[in-house]
């Protein structure tokens, strides 16, 4: 269980705010992920939260090899994919695939179920040999719970939770290690989301893969993640196991986040210990000084502004917490 | 389409019925519209018209006397006579040919320079962009007109060269900056959808990505500025004839007969009204035709 | 008083002492090319002053629908009010000319949407949009109408409301829009406040602060709010009562504590076991299987026996089930809410 399959070091990605139309000059840049340090073991799930434009889906994007860092590597079974080129790139880009948000723009309108998950193959053609490769699909189908007999059907023709399943499956084709799911069941009812979450822990056990499950809704990541990673404008302000996180929350956002979810629990009204934060997300483009949540924290002191707080386990805090003032809070 | 609860309604009931083919959905629907059936029978008289234009008169068109001018209907000739005494109805039909020659032959070269420009700026962006826009602008800024009056006299072949290949090529080139820039913009669209994402994550090549992702959910505005495009060059043609920079010589057209019975309209509107009518009914036709199937085959109208 | 406010008293039939908003047996449905969708099927409920009413609903159960109903903005066509009523203080909107309903509309029912951005016009500072209201449906000087507009933004709590007048709405952050917009519903001291999933696209924080923003305004003014959403955290924060809707009918009523404790519909049921919870982590979620129905072909009998454990052969049939009084003030549509609340 403690093999690690993909370690960051120090991702950065900034993206350049250019100004000018004929002589572009780069004015500034949006720190959208800004120093980011993972570890994902086998057979694992790490859950990253944080609000939009915290960074997760461009941290995703990265992983994936959809945006290319600034700086820092991504270590996938010892090869770092930063460093890759070529043939060697196609290769260990098999190995980490991704589940979309949106299962209504996620797959081409224009091609057949089989054509969208039989596509793996057709870019990868040494993974299975083109005679085979519709047996494949139908067993791929069959898999995630869908009619092998539906290989000729159109996306319009299924339903949201049902066009999820063949983005599953379409991710599965590879046979990777990983997959990165980015906020896969937020596009779905309430009573289809638990069908998919059901479906992608069976294929966690199954086929023994290790998930980075990125989401905004922090009851479905407690359900389904080991480990949690609480992002804040572009970097990880707090990290540990599931329960460390939800039951022991140190840093001050990570405890506002828990406080504002709504608990299905009508007798809990007013009764809860919410924390109602103080404005919006600070622009990525110009964050604060030092600590990047000192802003909208009421535990914020002049240190805050002049000194960054590392990520690291601190006298009152038993797993990394990015807070001078780290201490437990139990949210209820 | 941004109600989920019409999203919903959209999806066909998943588990029933027969699969249907995106073709055979299409053909479903387009059997049941009348105007794809009005349009489309329509374009087919006038396709035959252009390539067998003798099934439809036995006049020929270039036999005039001048005995018969402006006379009414008579005979074969249902529309008449026009000032030199030719067949207005022989003329019209076998005016058909080069004005759809013209009109589906520039169109198609404009077609063709418009994907590239706009399939090539909307997918590489930057630079690449850069470049090419301002190339369409500049397309774009030369005056219609006076552009095609110095091209198609360049163009032309001098002597005994009726004209159609310069007024094709002439019109192909000057037209496409409008179906560039539709491209360009329904590609940007479509480049940064999620299922282009998803490809390029799986290791897809720009090839793959441009003709099997990103093309076929841009074509759809593209093609309707084509068939507008394919209208609007019939009648560019006219006006090119009219000036006398267009079809020479003995060439016929609509735009030719158009252009020879403008002086004589107050006499005479027949032979300025007919071959006016065919021009209009089949841009008409063609601009329906193109609409039809156009929604017929949007899998996201279901 | 001006003329507006005049000519609303005089509504035909208005009266006091009728209840703020009651609907009956509303039915919508949509004429598309794929066949009749039959959006709402016989919606019910009432709403008082200062209530909270929790519409709870997949997407395609018909409760947006609903709510444009009740607005008169339903599109038409293809949607189409078959039968039904919406009374307002015993008024039937439904029933009232084009321009009685618009001074309604604007006057008594006000409406925020999900997505402030796009409800926003963006060609017009966020102050000029509000002082236009004033000053159409009030008469009001330009002076004063800014003046107001500038008191709205500070109630919604926007920060340096003064300057940010001049502001358009591309300026604002996504909560301070939804803030702009619920200051611009509120504007004319509506009595009902209809509010189509207000925090669905925002982050949680943010969300939180909208909710709270909202039930103060609620209190302050004796609102009635009608709050429609999928999201069953936040119905529980705030709602006094719940109508669930599913394919169109509403399947259970009932005041939120009773409904959170003993669910009597077994759709609500397995909703409410469908969310992750702590305890049982690790575990299966409990999902429910199968599909939402599509609208153009419901099931016969109650919708949603397909997907029901605790279905048998009186499901099947039509009529669907009558909505069963389980309780003061309570209802379901299932005939066997007995065994689904026993177990």
């Amino acid at each position: 269980m403690s093999d690690v399959v993909l370690e960051t070091r120090n991702l950065v990605k900034h993206f350049p705010v250019n100004q000018g139309i004929v002589v572009k000059s780069k004015v500034g840049a949006v720190r959208a992920v800004d120093g980011v340090d993972l570890q994902l073991r086998r057979g694992e799930t790490l859950g990253v939260v944080g609000e939009s434009g915290c960074g997760k889906s461009t941290l995703a994007k990265l992983l994936v090899g959809l945006e290319k860092p600034t700086s820092g590597s991504i270590m996938v079974r010892g090869q770092d994919m930063v460093r890759l080129r070529g043939g060697d790139l196609r290769r260990a880009r098999r190995n980490i695939q991704m589940v979309l948000q949106d299962p209504y723009t996620s797959l081409n309108p224009r091609m057949t179920v089989g054509d969208i998950i039989g596509e793996p193959f057709e870019i990868h053609p040494e993974v299975v040999p083109r005679g085979k490769r519709q047996q494949a699909v139908q067993d791929l189908l069959d898999t995630v719970g869908l009619n092998p007999d539906h290989i000729s059907r159109y996306p319009h023709q299924f339903s949201g939770g049902q066009r999820q399943r063949i983005g599953i499956a379409r991710a599965l084709a590879l046979k990777p290690e990983i997959i990165v799911c980015d906020e896969p069941v937020s596009a779905l009812d309430v009573s289809i989301q638990a069908q998919v979450i059901n479906l992608l822990e069976r294929l966690q056990d199954d086929f023994g893969l290790s998930y980075i499950f990125i989401a905004h809704d922090l009851s479905v990541v407690r359900h389904i993640a080991d480990r949690v990673a609480v992002m804040y404008l572009g970097k990880i302000v707090e990290q540990g196991h599931d329960v460390a996180i939800y039951d022991q929350p140190t840093h001050p956002y990570t405890q506002a986040l828990l406080s504002a979810v709504p608990v299905p629990d009508p007798r809990l009204r007013g009764r809860r210990d919410q924390i109602v934060l103080e404005g919006d997300v600070p622009s990525p483009a110009d964050p604060p000084s030092g600590c990047r949540f000192r802003t909208r924290c009421w535990k914020a002191q002049h240190i805050c502004a002049e000194q960054e707080p590392q990520l690291l386990i601190r006298e009152r805090s038993p797993h990394p917490s990015a807070c001078h003032f780290a201490e437990i809070r139990r949210i209820r | 389409m941004s109600d989920p609860n019409l999203i919903a309604m959209a999806e066909a009931p998943a588990g029933s019925g027969r699969p249907r083919s995106l073709a055979g959905d299409a053909w479903h629907d387009l059997r049941r519209n009348k105007i794809f059936w009005a349009s489309s029978v329509l374009v087919l008289v006038v396709l035959l018209m252009a390539l067998a234009p003798s099934l439809f008169t036995s006049a020929d068109p270039a036999a005039c006397a001048l005995s018969n001018k402006h006379k009414g209907p008579a005979g074969g000739a249902l529309f008449g006579y026009d000032f030199q005494g030719c067949d207005v109805f022989a003329r019209t039909v076998h005016g058909t040919r080069n004005s759809i020659e013209v009109g589906f032959l520039s169109t198609l070269l404009a077609g063709v320079i418009g994907l590239c420009f706009g399939l090539a700026a909307g997918y590489y962006g930057g630079a690449v962009d850069a470049v090419l826009s301002r190339g369409i602008d500049i397309v774009l800024g030369i005056p219609f007109l006076l552009g095609a009056v110095v091209f198609s006299g360049r163009l032309s072949a001098g002597e005994g060269d009726d004209g159609v290949t310069a007024v094709t090529l002439t019109l192909g080139l000057l037209a496409w900056t409008s179906a560039a820039r539709v491209m360009r913009s329904s590609v940007v669209s479509a480049k940064s959808q999620d299922y282009v994402a998803a490809a390029r994550m799986l290791g897809a090549g720009p090839l793959r990505l441009m003709f099997r992702h990103i093309l076929p959910n841009s074509i759809a505005p593209f093609i309707v500025v084509l068939t507008l495009m394919l209208g609007a060059n019939i009648a560019a043609e006219a006006t090119l004839s009219y000036l006398g920079v267009g079809l020479k010589g003995e060439a016929i057209s609509w735009g030719v007969q158009i252009a020879d019975a403008q002086g004589q309209a107050r006499v005479a509107a027949g032979p300025l009204v007919w071959p006016s009518v065919f021009l209009a009914a089949t841009v008409l036709a063609f601009i329906m035709l193109g609409d039809a199937v156009r929604d017929a085959f949007d899998p996201k109208l279901r | 008083m001006t003329d507006i406010q005049a000519s609303m008293d005089v509504l035909p039939g208005l009266d006091p002492r009728a209840p703020l908003l009651q609907i009956n047996d509303l039915h919508v449905e949509f004429r598309t090319r794929d066949g009749v969708a039959k959006a709402v099927n016989g919606a019910s409920f009432r709403l008082s002053p200062g209530e909270t009413l929790a519409i709870l609903g997949e997407s395609g159960c018909g409760k947006s629908v609903t709510a444009q109903a009740i607005m008169g903005i339903l599109e038409s066509p293809p949607g189409h009010i078959t039968r039904g009523e919406v009374r307002y203080r015993g008024v039937d909107l439904l029933k009232l000319p084009e321009h009685e309903r618009r001074k309604v509309r604007a006057n008594k029912i006000a409406m925020i949407f999900q997505d402030a951005l796009s409800a926003l016009n963006p060609v017009y500072t966020v102050g000029f949009q509000l002082a236009e209201l004033f000053r159409a449906h009030r008469g009001m000087s330009r002076a004063d109408a800014k003046n107001r507009a500038i008191g709205l933004l500070d109630q919604v709590r926007i920060p340096a409301a003064r300057a940010r007048i001049n502001d358009y709405p591309h300026q604002f952050s996504g909560g301070m829009r939804q803030r702009v917009m619920i200051a611009m519903a509120l504007a004319l001291d509506p009595e009902v406040l209809i509010a189509d999933e207000p925090t669905t696209a925002l982050d949680v924080t943010v969300q939180a602060q909208i909710m709270s923003l909202l039930a103060e305004l609620q209190r302050q003014r004796n609102m009635g709010l009608i709050l429609i959403t999928h999201d069953m955290g936040v119905v529980a924060d705030v709602a006094d009562r719940i109508s669930v809707m599913y394919a169109g009918r509403v399947i259970e009523e009932a005041p939120v504590y009773d409904i959170y404790a003993r669910p009597a519909h077994p759709y609500t049921r397995a909703l409410l076991e469908s969310i992750p919870r702590l305890d049982l982590k690790g575990h299966q979620l409990t999902a429910i299987r199968g599909l939402p129905p599509v609208l153009t072909d419901i099931p016969s009998g109650c919708a949603f026996n397909p997907r029901c454990r605790y279905a048998k052969d009186p499901c099947l049939q039509d009529p669907p089930p009558p909505a069963y009084a389980i309780a003061p003030h309570r209802t379901a549509r299932c005939h066997f809410f007995r065994e689904v609340l026993g177990e």
